[in-house]
């Protein structure tokens, strides 16, 4: 990178090794992940009522036809394992995006109320509307994108300050979350398991009709977002510095709202807003690779991974049956008032 | 003004609002609270003549309307009594805190009551109202105290945004507890609505009187301490150069708010936002003067709940809406407009 035609000095050559053993490292991470959101996923696919040893489990994937397990792991699992793999890494990205984006870990789209949006608009269209599948996942985009804008016209007031964003968010969080208890309320029989799903996010019942626009709408824009990476490191630098690099800032930050507004509305379309994934997987991530790199892809592994444990842990480990969204939320709410207690602590201005 | 930044500047004229003003605005907010709770006998998903609430008011419940307004009468009066008490509370907390954002809701503190409740109710087998009552004040007064700690760390002690975002932290967090608690006890899981969301709908007299002396004893320390508030207001040192004992008054006062919203809670479940609207309107109305204040945002609390529980009870015929949906949908535009107002310094 560094183009020296001399001598290289010593400094020169311990950065150039530093640099490549943290890219070694960051790769391992990345593979490791990788290796362990595919270890869970096959976990989630034997584990059950029934234990299916992985041979029949593999030809269930492949399409043959096994006795009892083509439809329990056929119809069952393979399309809730899938969503908690899709939404794992829809919410992972998202929130991701968003905290490198606004430079803090805390302004991630389940604490200022851009999920809560997205949830409270699908509950409402299949409410009130009695919409389903795709129409859903539309008006939860729409709403998303709209509680975005509304947001940030709101925190506008000669330049956007985080801070401001942030308590605004809170505010609109609020509110998207008193409207999804009122549509959910006018339901009429208030069906507790149904109502956790809009509240906290939830994978139970997930059939392949709920799981197939989240998976487009991830390989669509997954790959949107990981070609913005380098651009959003650069905006982590300041608006200045980063159009000094030749970064063309708004249309990257546009970009980057919208790739990530749409992957969490439609994760949330399809199984609600799992509670703080997307706070979670970011700063996870940042502790394991360390300072170097992007943490785009890190950051998603470590939400499928969230949402696939999670999951397990919620059904089997426990002796009730919790949706997700309850693990996840037991799990993260501690983690945001450590961060919040260490942000403090470090005399840091949040 | 530099000492306590945080709360609304008290511009002189306003510091200064001759007593007949105030005189008058306390007449207009008595008349509002007098005409809400009429309105609130008689409008519902089925409308009730004078003569029906009359004769309910003379124990009588014969026809279809009387039995209306006797359910409606206790409720009526529930309401009152939690908005009085949540409006006081954030009133209260607001000058303990000098932070403009402190509400009950907003700080975590009525969902603490609600765990502690839904903990006693779950795993201690608890079922006698004055324990709930207990156990809902034990339980807002650890939150309260995690909050702040969690959010005076650091440099700048607790400011608006530390205290906010502690406060939604720890409220998912309970939220999230609740959850994970109710949801195995299918006996108590259908009850546990009313645990996340707060509603006045099963008032009854004695569940009013069990909470009553609490709310009593914590309406007469938040109103005593209103002079101590007028103190703190100027600022920790100041205060104590007037010779205020700044911990002891502190303590104090905070004690009372969480008397009255853990008491609220154990009663009505957790409403949010009450406490954080009513004493920015009364403000505007009778300036920063905590022994005018305090009382007026108890009666103005009164007014809003009452309302607010018309307004759930209106848009959702003939079902109707748990009143804490209603007052976050009014209040959390209000919290966005004070965020707004805030320099960015100061948050």
């Amino acid at each position: 990178m560094t183009a020296v035609a001399a001598p290289r000095p010593a400094t020169v050559d311990a950065v150039a090794r530093g640099r490549t053993r943290r890219a070694a490292r960051r790769r391992l991470v990345v593979a490791v992940l990788a290796v362990l959101v595919v270890a869970a996923f096959a976990a989630s696919l034997m584990i059950g009522q029934t234990f299916y040893p992985p041979g029949d489990v593999l030809r269930v994937v492949l399409g043959q036809d096994v006795p009892g397990a083509s439809f329990t792991v056929g119809r069952l699992r393979l399309p809730r394992a899938v969503l908690a793999v899709v939404a794992g890494l829809s919410f992972g990205l998202a929130g991701v995006t968003f905290q490198t984006m606004l430079r803090n870990p805390l302004a991630s789209p389940d604490v200022i109320g851009i999920t809560s949006g997205a949830s409270a608009a699908a509950a409402f269209a299949i409410v009130f509307l009695g919409w389903s599948g795709t129409a859903v996942s539309v008006t939860a985009i729409v709403a998303a994108l709209g509680v975005a804008v509304l947001m940030y016209t709101l925190a506008f007031t000669d330049g956007v300050a985080g801070t401001r964003l942030i308590l605004i968010g809170i505010g609109i969080a609020a509110m998207s979350k008193s409207i999804t208890s009122y549509v959910l309320s006018k339901a009429g029989a208030w069906d507790f398991a149904e109502a956790l799903r809009w509240l906290t996010g939830s994978l139970n019942g997930t059939t392949w009709g709920a799981t197939v626009p989240a998976l487009l709408a991830l390989v669509v824009l997954g790959p949107l977002l990981l070609v913005l990476t380098r651009d959003l490191s650069g905006l982590q630098l300041g608006d200045d510095t980063a159009s000094a690099l030749g970064i063309r800032v708004e249309r990257t930050r546009i970009t980057a709202i919208v790739g990530a507004v749409g992957l969490l509305a439609f994760a949330t379309a399809a199984c609600g807003p799992i509670a703080f994934v997307s706070f979670l997987a970011g700063p996870i991530a940042a502790r394991i690779v360390g300072p170097n790199g992007s943490l785009l892809v890190p950051a998603a592994l470590v939400g499928a991974l969230l949402v696939l444990v999670a999951d397990l842990v919620g059904q089997f480990a426990l002796g009730t049956r919790f949706p997700v969204g309850v693990v996840t939320g037991v799990l993260g709410a501690p983690y945001l008032i450590y961060l919040i207690v260490r942000t403090n602590r470090a005399g840091g201005s949040l | 003004m530099t000492t306590a930044p945080s709360v609304p500047a008290p511009d002189a004229a306003v510091a200064r609002r001759p007593g007949s003003v105030r005189l008058l605005w306390l007449l207009v907010v008595v008349a509002a609270l007098v005409a809400l709770m009429a309105a609130s006998v008689v409008v519902g998903s089925r409308d009730v003549g004078w003569s029906d609430v009359v004769a309910a008011l003379g124990g009588s419940s014969d026809t279809i309307g009387q039995a209306a307004a006797t359910k409606r009468i206790p409720r009526t009066l529930l309401a009152v009594v939690v908005g009085a008490a949540l409006g006081l509370s954030g009133a209260v907390m607001q000058g303990v805190t000098r932070n403009p954002l402190a509400d009950p809701g907003v700080l975590g503190i009525n969902m603490g009551a609600s765990l502690a409740v839904v903990v006693g109710i779950a795993w201690f087998g608890l079922f006698s109202a004055t324990a709930i009552v207990w156990t809902a004040i034990v339980g807002a007064a650890g939150a309260a105290v995690f909050v702040y700690a969690v959010g005076s760390l650091g440099r700048g002690g607790a400011t608006p945004l530390k205290l906010a975002l502690a406060g939604t932290a720890t409220s998912a967090a309970l939220v999230s507890f609740i959850t994970a608690i109710a949801l195995p006890r299918g006996d108590i899981a259908e009850s546990v609505q009313s645990w996340e969301i707060g509603g006045v709908g099963g008032a009854t007299f004695d569940a009013i009187g069990t909470v009553l002396p609490f709310l009593l004893v914590g309406f007469a320390v938040s109103l005593l301490s209103a002079r101590s508030l007028n103190s703190l207001a100027l600022g920790d040192e100041l205060a104590a150069g007037l010779g205020e004992r700044v911990v002891l008054a502190r303590g104090t006062a905070a004690l009372g708010s969480v008397l009255l919203c853990g008491a609220a809670t154990a009663v009505a479940g957790p409403i949010g936002f009450v406490g954080l609207v009513v004493p920015h309107l009364c403000r505007l109305l009778v300036g920063v003067d905590h022994r005018w204040l305090l009382p007026f945002s108890a009666i103005a609390g009164g007014c809003l709940l009452t309302a607010s529980d018309i307004v759930g009870r209106i848009v959702a015929r003939p079902s109707e809406l748990d009143v804490g949906i209603v007052t976050a949908l009014i209040g959390a535009p209000f919290f966005i407009s004070i965020v707004r107002r805030q320099k960015v310094r100061e948050l």
